[in-house]
């Protein structure tokens, strides 16, 4: 048992760190999201050429063959600086379902994720499914060669600047059974593919999708035809994974700033982090913040486990990682006062994009129930 | 970074496991764990472990250590949590013999380790007093040096299990000016000496687990001094800094849980088990969950350990969740076991036949005094508010 | 010990109901649901007030010598929850019953003549000059400077989080007059024209983002502002007294009625949330225990009120017991954002900058859902103005439990 980084780990969080540095601060950052685009596209140039988007990739498509320990350290980083640029949607999530694709799929796509070129957002959530990964209207039939998609799909996170999609979809059995789910790549020029783009309140991206006969290559299958939804739930966990790291490093950045805050702003002639209520509350803070790294490590290094174990870590992750920043970000801001509630101070943005993280991929009620459901 | 234990630690564990089944006392195990055990009941366990040479994993090889490292420490104490075995008393092992090893002479070394490790000297720790609890430093027990010995005078409070003891390890005041912290000593008192009276406090469960201990002009012998004169709070602090290692009790929290979860499933709610309450089962899982992220706080800090950077403030962290989630699994039984949490069986009334009669199911004995006795677990040790003071000072800089 | 109303009582209520129901339109509740902050621009409230004013009801607290409504307590409680109760616009509280009392109270004749009718009849629009940069809990610590230049101040400072200063014609203002060494002992109590030269005002943007001119607050600066030494309230240096004066008055405000709109809508949500097997999150376990522990946490705080308000009205003087609603009222008012916010899941992220632009653009998602987390965002002020809660427990804890 061993939780130390390795040589080359610290390498990577230290060139990520620079380019936080460099390319990251607040204001870059700001400028950012209300550029008309919302990212950059230098920025995905650049995690390009640190290699960063051929992570997870094996060596023999051209990767780097890292593991989740390597993602979490990335996605922490990227946590810190407020990061918007699609990372974990292309490379995480649309670059997990890639990597176990067949090799005429991974030869077709890999090469242009490791690149920079294309763009992928995974299009799952549907109005009524709420965090139900199963509970799919939107159909694919197959018609000769193809198949046919008809549905629609809410908030694709990093939708607008997309090009290519992975869909879930069903293709046969009743609305919610596991069986009959489908993973299917769409390409964002598809004839009968509406999109509708709009910003989210953390500061990034996101895309409803119509889907009116989409028709699309049978080849563009990913796994067996029917047999998603364990591929989707295992990918889904990678993902929950690299945003709870994602969290520990906006929730570090909250913590740092606010006990900075309170032993400089004074109130009744004394610094306010003298006051045993603030301090207690920010020991709080801390407590949270540390389990929440326990269980960011833990849940990276059990996605290998066999099913219960992994569902247990991960959502037992999902829920920790939940309470500390719903905890967390409200208690930065209150004790900033009046400046945490404005839009000039970074607090309220770390705190927004802690609170969507909250119920992404399901919330704490959620994942309660499928951690007590998975003995 | 991984998680993996090695084929050794694996063969280690077996080995582990299969000592304890074999050797863990028959009678230890048949005895309502809730019941008040008798000092040998309590010491039984203790001898065992003596003879195999496993007594105090934490010390020393040469000293009479185990000399496993940090992962077999933490696969042992897995294991005797998991096998439900008696928990050590911890006043010799875990607080005093490091003391000792520390601060001692050889003298000392040789008489206090022999008789902790054998278990014939059963020690007690005498620092709280009625006027100084978290600020411990204002204790008022005064030790006059006479020739050879000391003349000691005061009053303890809170000592557990005094009653038994055989010894007590004391904080004394030998200084009265200056700085609170700089006038105190450490010394053993023999619990037999002349003058010493114990009185028992009966705590809210109804338990006899501490005393009050009554000094009134107690010879102690100056070479029973540990380390130099008024030089105790050094030694206080450095042990109050082990006892909270290990305080935070995951793998016996692990075993409460797989015991209530037990004692839901017998627990009928609207014609079903109780364990298949949806409310009642997200209440497990959140503790569960936040058991999961203590345990690994605790792999974090020790891994640390066996790097070499010894626990910082950081533990207190262990100290709070740690207790916390002991507080809350409490609650949550009592609330399982509904209306027989009521009944309140003293050892008297349960010994009023051999065939007593039982109130409501086995399980739901001595789990509401359980919980009111759970509440200490946040008091001692350093309150948990002390402990948030730590962390505020000594980790936030505040 | 009674529960329940009186006949005349019922009878009042239902006036106010169908004043309601004529008054608050559907075009108003449509704007003001549009709102992340709570306040839906000058005509609305405007517009709200006035008639309200028609119907002599503008003003429940104030003496009907001024103009007040004449309202028993009950009366009083009544109209508030029956307000509360359908969501109708808040009164602006800056003139009516912030500096109004105080003009009452330490006023002069002419100062009452000059300024209570038009707070009365809503033709003045004022805001609340008290915090600074480097003083908010530690109000006295106030540094914005006023001169005694003999026929008037000369004021240079700076005022910061001033709610709706963009609208405001007049600010009352604290101002440091004499350095002393209690500070308390050294402000004043200023009136000052916002039309004054000097005076600038800079909008804030809070973590909602209410776009300008929709923004809540700003940041005031006045630079060798002249203000009439008719301006001055009571006495100079006596400013500390009747601020205090004006928190005493302040207190005592019901939260349950809002609370249990709260619940209401937070249900309607849930009806309206389906999470699979034709089922909605009304018939989701958890979540309707949530919404039922709420509930009965407002109950709690519903009967405090009773308590207080029939203390009120037997003559007693509420001390700082209130202060016990302002932190239970802002903590649940924050717990039901919270729980909002929880019950449209993924519709949470979707952001829409200005929403009362966007009216007829088709909604992403509910179309209640764009509002719903900005103002969870917004509602985190509750526990930070008015006296911030750490600062309300300290006061229960010194003045209550004697500490
Ligand atoms: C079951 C039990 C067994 C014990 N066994 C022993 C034993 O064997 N030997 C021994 O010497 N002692 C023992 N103790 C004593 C224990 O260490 C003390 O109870 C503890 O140090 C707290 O002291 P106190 O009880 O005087 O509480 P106090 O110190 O009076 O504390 C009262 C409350 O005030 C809080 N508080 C105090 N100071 C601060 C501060 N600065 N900031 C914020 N909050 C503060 C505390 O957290 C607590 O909640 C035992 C106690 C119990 C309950
Ligand atoms: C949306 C909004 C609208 C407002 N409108 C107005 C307005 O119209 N006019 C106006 O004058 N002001 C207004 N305010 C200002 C408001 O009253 C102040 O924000 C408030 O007094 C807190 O001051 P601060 O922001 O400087 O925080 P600080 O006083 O710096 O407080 C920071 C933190 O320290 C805590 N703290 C401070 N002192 C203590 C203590 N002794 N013990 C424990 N904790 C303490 C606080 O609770 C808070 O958590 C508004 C504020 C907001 C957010
Ligand atoms: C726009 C605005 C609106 C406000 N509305 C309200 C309101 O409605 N109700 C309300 O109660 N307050 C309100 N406040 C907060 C108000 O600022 C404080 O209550 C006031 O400043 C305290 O007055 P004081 O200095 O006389 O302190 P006190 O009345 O003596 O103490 C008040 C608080 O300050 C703390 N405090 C005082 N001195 C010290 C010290 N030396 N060290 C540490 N803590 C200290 C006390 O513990 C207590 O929490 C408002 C503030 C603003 C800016």
């Amino acid at each position: 048992m061993d939780f130390s980084f390795s040589e080359e780990q610290t390498l990577l969080r230290n060139t990520i760190q620079s380019f936080i540095q460099d390319n990251y601060d607040f204001d870059k950052r700001q400028a950012i999201v209300k550029s008309e685009e919302g990212m950059k596209q230098e920025n995905w140039k650049q995690f390009a050429e640190l290699g960063l988007l051929g992570l997870p990739f094996s060596e023999e498509d051209g990767g780097l063959n890292f593991g989740s320990v390597e993602t979490m350290i990335v996605a922490e980083e990227f946590g810190k600086g407020l990061v918007v640029e699609p990372y974990i949607q292309t490379v995480v999530t649309c670059g997990g379902f890639l990597r176990r694709a067949n090799a005429s799929i991974k030869e077709k796509y890999i090469p242009g994720v490791i690149s920079g070129q294309d763009i992928w957002a995974f299009a799952y959530a549907e109005p009524q499914g709420r965090y139900n990964l199963n509970d799919l209207t939107t159909t694919a039939t197959l018609d000769g060669d193809n198949y046919i998609i008809n549905g629609y799909k809410s908030v694709v996170s990093g939708g607008p600047w997309a090009n290519k999609f992975i869909v879930s979809v069903r293709t046969s059995g009743d609305q919610r059974d596991s069986d009959g789910v489908s993973v299917l790549i769409v390409d964002k020029n598809s004839e009968g593919l509406s999109i509708r783009d709009y910003p989210t309140v953390d500061g990034s991206r996101a895309s409803e999708l119509t889907l009116e006969n989409v028709t699309i290559s049978k080849d563009e299958l990913i796994g067996e035809e029917g047999k998603g939804a364990e591929l989707i739930e295992l990918i889904v966990d990678e993902t929950i994974a690299a945003i709870c790291s994602e969290a520990i490093g906006a929730m570090k950045v909250l913590n740092d700033a606010t006990v900075e805050y309170c032993k400089t702003r004074k109130q009744f002639g004394q610094p306010i982090g003298k006051f045993q209520v603030l301090q207690h509350r920010m020991v709080d803070m801390f407590m949270q913040y540390e389990q929440s790294v326990s269980m960011t490590y833990m849940v990276n290094l059990k996605l290998d486990e066999e099913y219960a174990e992994r569902r247990k870590a991960a959502s037992g992750a999902k829920v920790q990682i939940a309470k500390a920043a719903k905890f967390i970000g409200q208690s930065a801001v209150q004790l900033h006062g009046g400046m945490g509630m404005t839009d000039e101070l970074n607090v309220g943005h770390y705190f927004k994009r802690l609170s969507m993280i909250e119920n992404s991929y399901g919330n704490i009620d959620h994942h309660l129930k499928k951690y007590s459901s998975a003995e | 970074m991984d998680l993996a234990f090695t084929k050794e630690d694996e063969n280690f564990r077996q080995e582990v496991k299969d000592f304890i089944d074999k050797n863990f006392p028959q009678k230890l195990k048949d005895i309502d764990k809730r019941t008040d055990l008798t000092r040998e009941d309590m010491l039984s366990w203790h001898k065992v472990l003596y003879k195999k040479g496993w007594i105090a994993p934490q010390w020393p090889e040469e000293y009479g250590g185990t000399g496993w490292n940090i992962t077999q420490r933490y696969i042992w104490d897995q294991e005797c949590a998991n096998m439900g075995t008696t928990p050590l008393i911890p006043f010799g092992l875990t607080m005093l013999g490091p003391v000792i090893i520390g601060f001692g002479n050889e003298d000392q070394k040789d008489w206090v380790l022999k008789g902790i490790l054998s278990g014939n000297d059963w020690w007690c720790q005498g620092y709280s007093e009625s006027g100084a609890g978290s600020d411990l430093a204002s204790l008022r027990t005064k030790a006059e040096k006479v020739g050879d010995h000391y003349v000691v005078n005061g009053h303890k409070t809170w000592t557990t299990l005094a009653q038994f003891a055989d010894w007590m390890f004391c904080l004394v005041r030998t200084k009265s000016d200056g700085k609170p912290q700089e006038g105190i000593s450490f010394l053993l008192i023999d619990m037999k000496a002349e003058g010493i009276d114990v009185k028992p406090i009966i705590t809210l469960d109804g338990g006899h687990e501490v005393n009050e201990v009554f000094l009134e002009d107690v010879k102690v012998p100056a070479e029973n001094l540990v380390g130099e004169e008024n030089m105790g709070w050094t030694i206080a602090k450095f042990l109050l800094g082990n006892e909270r290692t290990g305080i935070a009790g995951v793998a016996r929290s692990k075993k409460a849980i797989e015991r209530l979860k037990d004692i839901a499933s017998s627990e009928y709610m609207d014609g079903d088990n109780l364990i298949n309450d949806s409310d009642f089962n997200s209440k497990i899982a959140d503790l569960e969950v936040d058991l999961t992220a203590l345990e690994y706080t605790e792999l974090r800090t020790l891994a640390k350990e066996s790097k070499g950077e010894g626990p910082g403030a950081e533990s207190s962290i262990l100290k709070i969740k740690g207790t916390e989630i002991q507080q809350r699994i409490t609650e949550l039984t009592m609330e399982a076991v509904g209306h027989y949490s009521n009944p309140y069986l003293t050892p008297a009334f349960e010994r009023q036949g051999s065939n007593y009669l039982t109130i409501g199911p086995d399980y739901s004995h001595g789990v509401a005094q359980n919980y009111f006795n759970t509440r200490k677990t946040s008091i001692y040790g350093g309150s948990n508010e002390i402990q948030k003071n730590i962390i505020a000072k000594m980790v936030l800089g505040l | 010990m009674q529960l329940g109303f009186k006949d005349e009582d019922i009878k009042f209520r239902d006036e106010v109901r169908s004043f309601i129901k004529e008054t608050f339109t559907e075009d108003m509740r449509k704007t003001l649901s549009l709102s992340k902050n709570g306040h839906a621009g000058k005509d609305l409230h405007v517009k709200w007030q006035k008639s309200l004013h028609q119907r002599g009801w503008m003003a429940p607290n104030w003496p009907e010598q001024y103009g007040g409504a004449g309202f028993t307590s009950t009366q009083k409680y009544i109209f508030e929850s029956e307000m509360a109760r359908e969501g109708a616009p808040r009164t602006i509280p800056f003139g009516l019953s912030m500096v109004a009392p105080v003009i009452m109270e330490f006023g002069s004749q002419e100062q009452k003549d000059k300024f209570l009718p038009d707070i009365l009849e809503s033709n003045v629009w004022w805001c609340q000059g008290y915090s600074e940069p480097g003083s908010g809990s530690d109000l006295a610590s106030l540094q914005c400077k006023a001169e005694n230049k003999g026929d008037h101040y000369l004021v240079n400072g700076t005022k910061i989080w001033t709610t709706m200063a963009q609208y405001a014609d007049w600010i009352f203002c604290l101002v440091r007059t004499s350095k002393t060494e209690k500070p308390q002992q050294g402000i004043s109590f200023l009136l000052i024209d916002m039309k004054s030269p000097g005076i600038e005002v800079r909008p804030l943007i809070t973590i909602d983002n209410s776009p300008e001119p929709h923004q809540e607050v700003n940041q005031v600066f006045f630079e060798d502002v002249k203000v009439p030494i008719q301006n001055l309230i009571g006495e100079e240096n006596k400013g500390w007294t009747y601020a205090k004066y004006l928190l005493e008055f302040e207190r005592g405000t019901a939260y349950s009625p809002g609370l249990y709109r709260g619940i209401k809508n937070l249900k309607e949500i849930a009806r309206d949330t389906s999470v699979g097997d034709g089922l909605t999150l009304l018939d989701d376990n958890d979540f309707l225990n949530k919404i039922n522990e709420c509930e009965i946490q407002i109950q709690a705080m519903e009967f405090v009120e009773h308590r207080i308000f029939s203390a009120l009205s037997a003559g007693q003087r509420v001390g700082p017991e209130s202060s016990i609603l302002k932190t239970r009222g802002t903590e649940i008012g924050q717990y039901l954002q919270e729980l909002a916010v929880e019950a449209i899941g993924y519709w949470s992220h979707p952001f829409v900058e200005d929403t009362f632009a966007n009216v007829n653009e088709p909604s992403i998602g509910p179309e209640y859902a764009a509002t719903i987390t900005p103002e969870y965002y917004n509602g985190r002020k509750t526990t930070i103005y008015a006296g911030s809660n750490e600062i309300q427990r300290n006061i229960i804890s010194k003045a209550v439990l004697g500490l």
